[in-house]
C-alpha cells in the first residue's frame, strides 16, 4: 500500500472516531451541537458543553495519546531487541506498574492524591520505573547494555512482579480484589484535564524522541555493530530509546491502566502495509494506535451503556481478528 | 602506511600481532578455526576491547570522530542477524548513512553496488525471502556502497569477514575481482578467506594466522607451500601451480 494512502485513511479514522467519542454516549450530542461546543463563543447549549469539554474531550485526547505512545513504543522495542514479538511489557514496564498499582490499592487506600492523580496512578508510575530501572542495571555492565540479557531480565523482573502482585491479589479484601483486576483490564474512565496535561507533557517529548531515531532504528535491525561502523551511537541510542519507552509507557500505564495489545499488534498491522522502514512505521504506529484506542474506547461506552467495558478488553476484540485477517491474506509479510 | 596496527592484544584469542597494510594493497588473512582471523578484524574495527595500536591514514582508529570513521571504514562480519523483512535495496541504501550525499547520488551507488554484486534483479525482494548466497552479496553490496566513491572520504578501508563462504565459485570471482578493482583505487583491502588457494590468487600478500599469533607471512607463493599450511594447519596437502597464472594452488583431500 502506498504510505500516504494509509496516512490520509489512517487520518479519517482518527477524525470520525474523535467526533463519534465526543458525540455518542449516554447522552447523544448532533455533530453540529459538537462543533458548537469546542468553540464556547458561539455556545448555545449549556450541558451539552459540559459533557463534550469537560468528559468527553479529555477522555478522547487521553485515549489518542496512549494509544499513540503504546503503539510507537512497541515499534521501537520490536526494532530495538531486532524481535517482532517484543513490546514495551517485556522490559518489565507493565508488571511493575501492575504491582505498584496493587500495592497502592491494597496499601494505600489512606493516602490521598496529589495533582489529580491518584495513589494508584503514582504507585503505578514508581512500579514501572523502578521494574525498567532493575532491568536496565542487571543488563548494563561497563556502559554496555546487552539486548539480551535485558530481554530475560525482563522476563525474570516480570515474573517476580507478578508473582508479587498474585500475593497481593491473595491477601485482598474482595473489593480490593475486583479494583485491582479493574485496573489490570486499563480504563479511560478516569480521564480528566489534568491528566491530560500530564500526558501531553510526557508524550510530545516521547513521540518526538521516538521518531527522531527512526533511521538509527534501521541500522539498528543490521545488528549493533553494523550501526556502530555506520556512525551511530549505538550505547547512546540503545539509554534514550529505553528511557523514552519506559517514561511514555509508564505514564500511560499510570494513567489507563494496562492496555494489552496495542503496543505488540499495531507496529505489525503497520509493517505488514508499509514494510519495515522506521521512517514509515513508527509514524504510522502512532496514528493507528491512537485510532484503534479512541474507536475502541467508543465501542467500551456504548456496547453495555450505560455501564462500560474496560477499554483493555475491547482493543484485543477489535484488533485481534483483523490482525488475523491481514496475517492471512499477506504470503509475503517475510517475518 | 595505511593500516598500521602494533601489538594488537586480546586476552585470551590473540597475542602482539603487528602487522602494515599499504593503501591499495589486498591482504589476505588465513588460518584454521579459532586462530583469531575474525578477532583481529574485530580488534582493528574496534568492536571488542585489545590492546595495542591500529592506526589507520596516521591517526588511531579509535580517535576518528564515528561519522568520519563510518564514511572511511566498512566492514562485513562473519554473521548478519538482520531478520525483518527490509527489501534488499532498503538495506544497501542503510550504507549511505553515514554520507549527505543525496538521494540522487545515493540511488547510483546503491543501483552501482548491486550491479557489482550481481543482485540488480533482487532489489525489491525482501531480504528474509532471499538465499543464502544471494543475501551475503546483498550485504557485500551494503559494505561496498558505504565506501564506494573516494570523493566521500579521504582514505578508505574495507575489512571482510569470510565474505565468500556462501557464494558458488562464478560469484566467489565475481566478489574478489570487485575487490581488485577497488584496491586499485586506492581503497586498503583487508579480508579473511578459508579457501587458501582463492586467497593467493587474489591477495597482493598473505598472513597467517595460528593460535592467536601470527606465524607466517608475505607473498602468497612464499606463504603458501606445503611445510607452511603443514605447520599452520596441521593438515597434509599439496600445491602446485596454477597452469595459466602461476599461483599456488592446494590440494587436500
Amino acid at each position: 500500500m502506498k504510505p500516504g494512502l494509509l496516512f490520509a485513511s489512517l487520518s479519517a479514522a482518527l477524525i470520525a472516531s474523535f467526533i463519534a467519542e465526543l458525540a455518542l454516549g449516554p447522552v447523544a450530542i448532533a455533530p453540529g451541537q459538537v462543533l458548537a461546543a469546542l468553540w464556547p463563543a458561539r455556545d448555545t447549549n449549556g450541558s451539552a458543553q459540559v459533557i463534550v469539554t469537560a468528559i468527553r474531550l479529555p477522555r478522547a485526547v487521553l485515549a489518542m495519546l496512549v494509544g499513540a505512545i503504546l503503539a510507537v513504543s512497541g515499534a521501537a522495542m520490536q526494532g530495538l531487541f531486532r524481535n517482532p514479538l517484543a513490546d514495551p511489557s517485556l522490559i518489565g514496564v507493565t508488571a511493575g506498574a501492575s504491582l505498584g498499582a496493587s500495592l497502592a490499592i491494597v496499601f494505600g487506600g489512606a493516602l490521598a492524591g496529589m495533582a489529580g492523580l491518584t495513589v494508584v496512578s503514582i504507585g503505578a508510575f514508581l512500579g514501572a520505573a523502578g521494574a525498567v530501572l532493575l532491568v536496565y542495571t542487571l543488563a548494563t555492565r561497563e556502559l554496555v547494555t546487552s539486548v539480551t540479557t535485558m530481554l530475560l531480565a525482563g522476563i525474570a523482573i516480570g515474573a517476580l512482579a507478578g508473582a508479587a502482585t498474585a500475593l497481593l491479589e491473595f491477601v485482598a479484601t474482595n473489593e480490593m480484589l475486583r479494583r485491582i483486576s479493574l485496573w489490570q483490564m486499563g480504563g479511560l474512565d478516569g480521564a480528566t484535564w489534568t491528566r491530560v496535561a500530564v500526558l501531553v507533557v510526557v508524550a510530545l517529548p516521547v513521540v518526538a524522541g521516538l521518531l527522531a531515531l527512526a533511521p538509527a532504528l534501521n541500522a539498528l535491525l543490521l545488528g549493533e555493530s553494523e550501526a556502530r561502523h555506520l556512525g551511530f551511537a549505538v550505547d547512546a541510542i540503545k539509554t534514550a530509546l529505553i528511557g523514552l519507552v519506559a517514561l511514555g509507557v509508564g505514564v500511560s500505564v499510570a494513567l489507563a491502566g494496562a492496555i494489552a495489545f496495542v503496543g505488540l499488534v499495531v507496529p505489525h498491522i503497520v509493517r505488514l502495509t508499509l514494510g519495515p522502514d522506521h521512517r514509515l512505521v513508527l509514524p504510522g504506529a502512532a496514528l493507528a494506535g491512537a485510532v484503534l484506542l479512541l474507536a475502541a474506547d467508543v465501542a467500551a461506552r456504548l456496547v453495555v451503556a450505560p455501564a462500560e467495558l474496560p477499554v483493555g478488553l475491547l482493543t484485543a476484540l477489535v484488533g485481534a481478528p483483523f490482525f488475523i485477517l491481514l496475517l492471512r491474506g499477506s504470503r509475503d509479510y517475510a517475518l | 602506511m595505511s593500516l598500521s596496527l602494533r601489538d594488537i592484544s586480546v586476552p585470551g584469542r590473540l597475542h602482539d600481532v603487528t602487522l602494515d597494510v599499504a593503501a591499495g594493497e589486498r591482504l589476505g588473512l588465513i588460518g584454521p578455526n579459532g586462530a583469531g582471523k575474525s578477532t583481529l578484524i574485530r580488534a582493528i574495527i574496534g568492536d571488542i576491547a585489545a590492546t595495542g595500536h591500529v592506526v589507520f591514514d596516521g591517526q588511531r582508529l579509535a580517535a576518528w570522530p564515528r561519522a568520519r570513521r563510518a564514511r572511511s571504514v566498512a566492514c562485513l562480519a562473519q554473521q548478519q542477524t538482520l531478520a525483518f523483512p527490509l527489501s534488499a535495496r532498503e538495506v544497501i541504501a542503510l550504507a549511505r548513512a553515514p554520507h549527505a550525499t543525496g538521494r540522487t547520488v545515493d540511488d547510483q551507488i546503491v543501483a552501482a553496488a548491486a550491479h557489482a554484486m550481481d543482485i540488480s534483479h533482487l532489489l525489491t525482494r525482501a531480504y528474509t525471502r532471499l538465499s543464502g548466497g544471494e543475501r551475503q552479496r546483498v550485504q557485500l553490496a551494503r559494505v561496498l556502497a558505504q565506501i564506494w566513491r573516494a570523493e566521500d572520504a579521504g582514505a578508505r578501508l574495507l575489512l571482510l569477514d569470510e565474505p565468500v563462504a556462501a557464494l558458488d565459485i562464478a560469484h566467489q570471482s565475481r566478489v574478489m575481482t570487485t575487490l581488485a578493482g577497488l584496491a586499485e583505487q586506492g581503497v586498503t583491502v583487508v579480508f579473511v578467506l578459508h579457501d587458501v588457494s582463492l586467497a593467493a590468487a587474489h591477495a597482493d600478500r598473505l598472513v597467517a594466522l595460528r593460535d592467536g599469533r601470527l606465524a607466517t607471512a608475505g607473498p602468497p607463493d612464499e606463504v603458501v607451500t606445503e611445510a607452511n599450511l603443514a605447520h599452520v594447519f596441521a593438515a597434509a596437502t599439496r600445491v602446485i601451480a596454477h597452469p595459466d597464472t602461476g599461483h599456488p594452488v592446494v590440494l587436500h583431500g
